[in-house]
């Protein structure tokens, strides 16, 4: 297992480098100039040369990649075009929080997926069956940046407007007295502050993923050891949540790679509209600002993640199912 | 007070097609210790008799009709409630069924498996159920069980899997074990292993077995009495040895002449003609007589009971109660030689015989191989059954 995890780590090089060359060269190709966005038209077209030269955009293309590459693999990202700092502070100022709005939205998306998935399986063909199945299929057809919004609206504006017991904050990580409150609040307000857009990126995949449980469950309960576990006289919790989820699970497993890039694309929308200071707004302002070095350096980030997500699951893959060897 | 007592066994199932009357107005049962055998062929109802007693039987679409009745030490389990049987399911009573490579979780080790009814019906600790588990695993005859004990079933072969779930079975020391057909997936030689393990370990442990299979030969030599099912009803039922040297059901006589012999010549090997029809639509009067070939025209008009036939024996034929055609029956075959070899195909050496003709006699001609009489098509049925007669299990010889 330890052998087979250094050998795909190892295979992943490649792939990152691939996916590294990939982010360079389709950036590259796109119009726009960086140089452009520092000038207004009252600069002196020497002194837009001049930016450029200093950026280093006037080299050909190959050098500048080779360069780019070099830095890249010794951890300098370089600077931002827009910002003037490194883009290195910049990735660790959003990493972070897009990690907990991720893991959040992960856990959201399993134990909420799963759980109704069994439910839906162990009262097949009731009422609360068909009815869930209607809204996991409409939150499964929703997108999810329309989702956020009416979330945000109902949740936040609404629920202010019309008095509920509670409201919850609309947008940003932190309210603006975060910095006074006790260190208790302060885990109250971030997690106030997750809520939304942690459900709004959930709730889509959630669906998914109970669907599929539901189908895997139905398929693994008519299995002769299910029937083997009630003739042992185990109780039906047991037979359900030990004997048929396990084995549920496994194909389940495989689908937590595959979601991953889905839930860092979700994350971009999310972060944008809920102002949540991630890395998915981070890369979407700067492709507005032709901001190559953090664009390049949030895709890479990104493609690493979903490589590592990839490998977790694989790793999983085997603990949940004694046959599958790695070796 | 026996240990097992069926009375009058009713499981239904509603279905698309209808009401599929599985099970229907079973009755027999099983002394403390004894071995029985329930042998049909496929959608006799035999799997789910077994089902039943153990309350398995998925409810709905299945139901156990008002009154069954399932006494297990003079305990009512028709409607008794779950929480009773599941204190009662792996400990009073246990089960193997036929397929060991799918009836074990892929996911746990075999020792957690035993280990799991040890610790549910003993409160065994999590140590206790362990040790318990290496010991079964030794009992059973699994070699080296402080090492297979935490071995996955799919390092596992078939006969050693079915070993386990015999260990599994074992594990609360039951009153009785229901084996369903526990021998048909895994092949010859294993098969006999796992036999002679099953009744050396009925010895050793005192426990009652009741064994379901569509093979003659292993009730032959594993069970003292045996049920002959047929489209849900017990046929015949005896002693085995008596059963099987004088069957008296036309049903067991064909089953036995579908046993092919060693050493015998003959030219093609007797089935049954046929197909055990749909449940949904048992034949009228005898449900046998679409195939029988001594029924006439009362068999096809009334519903015979299970008539006594002195000792322990019972049949459900209207020969019965007619001995001057079962003399002409016995005439025509030289006796209901069972074991001794002539079934019913072989009759046409003979010639059919000089029976009034009826509806019922096309069949008796169908039966002697005589080609051209179509077969009026009692229902479609829901699975092709597979005749005994095809089946590569039923290769050893009941006399052996």
């Amino acid at each position: 297992m330890g052998a087979y995890l250094l050998r795909r780590l190892l295979g992943a090089i490649p792939l990152v480098l691939g996916v590294a060359t990939l982010i360079f060269f389709v950036l590259n190709l796109a119009p726009g100039d960086p140089a452009a966005l520092f000038a207004n038209p009252n600069v002196p077209p020497e002194v837009i040369e001049q930016i450029r030269r200093n950026l280093g955009l006037d080299q050909p293309l190959g050098i500048r990649y080779l360069k780019w590459l070099g830095a890249f693999f010794t951890g300098n990202f370089g600077y931002s075009f827009a910002q003037g700092r490194p883009v290195l502070d910049i990735l660790k100022e959003a990493l972070p929080n897009t990690l907990e709005l991720a893991a959040a939205s992960l856990v959201l998306v399993f134990v909420l997926g799963v759980a109704i998935g069994v439910f839906q399986a162990v009262h097949q063909h009731s009422a609360a069956d068909g009815i869930l199945s209607v809204v996991a299929l409409f939150f499964y057809s929703m997108p999810s940046f329309w989702l956020g919004l009416m979330l945000m609206l109902l949740f936040a504006l609404k629920a202010h407007e019309w008095g509920w017991l509670f409201a919850l904050p609309a947008t940003g990580i932190t309210s603006i007295d975060y910095d006074y409150l006790s260190a208790g609040r302060k885990v109250l307000d971030r997690l106030e502050h997750l809520i939304l857009p942690a459900v709004t990126l959930s709730l889509v995949l959630a669906a998914g993923i109970a669907r599929y449980t539901r189908g895997q469950m139905l398929e693994v309960i008519r299995q002769d050891y299910i029937r083997t576990a009630r003739a042992k006289g185990l109780p039906e919790r047991t037979v359900v949540l030990k004997h048929a989820l396990r084995n549920s699970l496994i194909p389940v497993i495989t689908l937590f790679g595959l979601y991953l890039p889905l839930l860092f694309s979700g994350a971009v929308f999310v972060e944008v509209i809920f102002s949540w200071p991630g890395m998915g707004r981070i890369i979407v302002d700067a492709i507005f600002q032709r901001d190559y070095p953090v664009v390049m350096a949030t895709s890479f980030l990104f493609a690493v993640l979903t490589v590592v997500g990839n490998l977790i699951a694989d790793a999983l893959y085997a603990v949940a199912d004694p046959r599958i060897r790695y070796d | 007070m026996r240990l097992l007592e069926v009375r009058d066994l009713r499981t239904y199932f509603r279905t698309e097609a209808g009401v599929a009357r599985a099970v229907d107005g079973v009755s027999f049962g099983v002394e403390a210790g004894e071995a029985l055998g329930i042998v049909g062929e496929s959608g006799s109802g035999k799997s789910v008799t077994s089902l039943s007693i153990m309350r398995l039987i998925p409810e709905p679409p299945g139901e156990i009709l008002a009154g069954s009745s399932i006494w297990l030490k003079g305990e009512e389990l028709v409607g008794a409630p779950e929480t009773r049987l599941r204190e009662i399911r792996g400990n009073d009573v246990a089960m193997i069924f036929q397929e060991p490579m799918t009836s074990l979780n892929p996911v746990f080790t075999v020792g957690d498996q035993i280990a799991e009814a040890v610790r549910l019906h003993r409160k065994a600790s999590w140590k206790e159920a362990r040790a318990r588990a290496i010991e079964l695993l030794g009992l059973v005859g699994i070699p080296d069980p402080a090492r297979r004990v935490d071995a996955y079933p799919h390092e596992l072969s078939g006969g050693q899997r079915q070993r386990v779930m015999i260990a599994i079975a074992l594990s609360c020391e039951p009153d009785l074990l229901i084996a369903d057909e526990p021998t048909t997936a895994l092949d010859v030689t294993i098969q006999a292993q796992i036999l002679e393990l099953l009744g050396a370990l009925r010895r050793r442990l005192g426990m009652a077995i009741v064994l379901i299979t569509h093979d003659l030969g292993v009730v032959a030599e594993v069970c003292d009495r045996v049920v002959v099912m047929y489209a849900g009803e017990v046929m015949e039922e005896g002693p085995v040895e008596q059963v099987f040297r004088e069957p008296r059901h036309p049903y067991t006589q064909g089953l036995m002449a579908s046993i092919p012999r060693l050493g015998q010549e003959t030219e093609r090997l007797a089935v049954i003609p046929g197909i055990v029809p749909s449940p949904t639509a048992w034949p009228t009067g005898c449900r046998f007589h679409t195939r029988c070939p001594y029924g006439w025209e009362l068999c096809v008009r009334e519903h015979p009971p299970l008539f006594p036939i002195g000792g322990d024996r019972g049949a459900r034929c209207w020969l019965e109660t007619h001995p001057e055609r079962r003399a002409a029956v016995d005439r025509a075959t030289g006796g209901f030689l069972g074991l001794a070899g002539v079934g019913a195909a072989a009759l046409g050496a003979e010639g059919p015989i000089a029976l009034e003709a009826t509806p019922a006699e096309s069949w008796h001609r169908r039966a002697a191989g005589e080609p051209g009489v179509p077969a009026p098509e009692a229902t479609a049925p829901d699975a092709p059954a597979r005749p005994l007669a095809e089946d590569p299990d039923v290769e050893r010889d009941v006399e052996r």
